[in-house]
């Protein structure tokens, strides 16, 4: 099982887009981590990856740091009676055998206090800090401002 | 997948349950040939982002396709305005029939950080407005929607915003026709508009 993680980490420095690359921690695959193009850098930008769950124990994603962040947050996007609101998620459930996705309309990661604007075709560092998997770091291509996701060849799995 | 068949069933009941209330609470509003409610008329006064007042009155003559929102939300409003402005894109010669417009509910910050900026970084045809508070409170009430601010310690400057995430849709004579849910595709509402042209 080791050897075929190793070779999956080793797979991601295919020249492919950066958002497509899959990264290993424990039983989790972390992949298809997006960012968009801010309007300068006094607006917050947003995080949007897709976590999958391939063990039997129950994860939780607790928080995000990154170099270009200095307040980075779990946020969900809630509907409700046709209002939204943007409360702040204190973690993001990711259970056994599942697959949960930050993604427009939903869960997201908040990066603000920015450093700099994110323009497009820029990538940055995000650490992603699991209860149980421990931290793993993967590469945040920043897409178009819009952007509805990357395109990623196997993105239908 | 290990989602139960008892999950499932609960989501779907919950997701459906939701529809249903959202769509009770908007069956008066949302399409104005299904119900047969009286048409209303909403209506704004609100500055643009070099300070000259705006008011619905001067675009009779076109459809408006109205947002309200504001420009430190990440994920919400980015996302609608993307649409708009494939909507825009897509329209092509038609484009000149469709007013696209963002109403700042958070006006004060908004101007602060740029108005126009923001807008024009969707698509130049999107018209940005940022009135006084009691201006946009009105505004928000012609259209019968809601906003509100909330109180946040993990959101920049301690707090965000709650608002109605639709995009509304008003006639060339500034009757209210419809509105459309967040996260319409931008083809069901380039058809919608098509239709109606």
């Amino acid at each position: 099982m080791n050897h075929f993680l190793l070779a999956a980490a080793l797979a991601l420095t295919a020249p492919a887009a950066m958002a497509c690359e899959t990264v290993v921690v424990g039983d989790l695959t972390v992949e298809n981590a997006w960012s968009k193009a801010t309007i300068g850098a006094g607006r917050p930008g947003v995080f949007y990856v897709v976590i999958t769950n391939t063990g039997s124990t129950d994860d939780a994603l607790l928080g995000i740091a990154s170099p270009v962040a200095g307040m980075p947050m779990l946020h969900e996007t809630v509907i409700q009676d046709g209002v939204a609101s943007m409360p702040h998620a204190m973690s993001i459930p990711v259970p056994a055998g599942q697959s949960v996705q930050l993604s427009p309309g939903g869960y997201h990661g908040m990066l603000m206090g920015l450093t700099t604007a994110l323009k497009e075709g820029d990538s940055f560092p995000v650490t992603l800090s699991f209860e149980k998997a421990g931290e793993v770091t993967v590469n945040v291509e920043v897409l178009s401002l819009r952007a509805e996701g990357p395109d990623c060849a196997d993105a239908g799995q | 997948m290990r989602l139960s068949h008892l999950q499932i069933i609960l989501w779907v009941a919950a997701a459906a349950a939701a529809i249903a209330f959202a769509a009770l609470r908007w069956s008066s509003a949302t399409d104005g040939k299904a119900v047969a409610g009286p048409a209303f008329t909403p209506s704004f006064t609100l500055a643009d982002s070099e300070g000259r007042v705006r008011t619905t009155a001067e675009f009779r003559g076109k459809f408006l396709l109205v947002f309200f929102g504001f420009t430190s939300c990440p994920d919400v409003c980015p996302t609608t305005l993307s649409e708009v402005a494939q909507i825009m894109d897509d329209l092509g010669s038609d484009a000149a029939l469709v007013q696209p417009i963002f109403i700042s509910i958070d006006p004060d910050r908004d101007r602060q950080l740029g108005l126009a900026e923001y807008t024009t970084a969707f698509h130049p045809s999107i018209l940005g407005l940022a009135g006084s508070e009691a201006d946009t409170r009105s505004a928000a009430a012609s259209f019968k929607i809601f906003y509100g601010r909330e109180t946040d310690s993990s959101a920049p400057d301690g707090y965000t915003m709650a608002h109605s995430p639709g995009l509304f849709l008003i006639d060339p004579n500034g009757e209210w026709l419809r509105q459309f849910g967040f996260g319409t595709p931008a083809a069901e509402i380039l058809s919608d508009l098509q239709s109606r042209f």
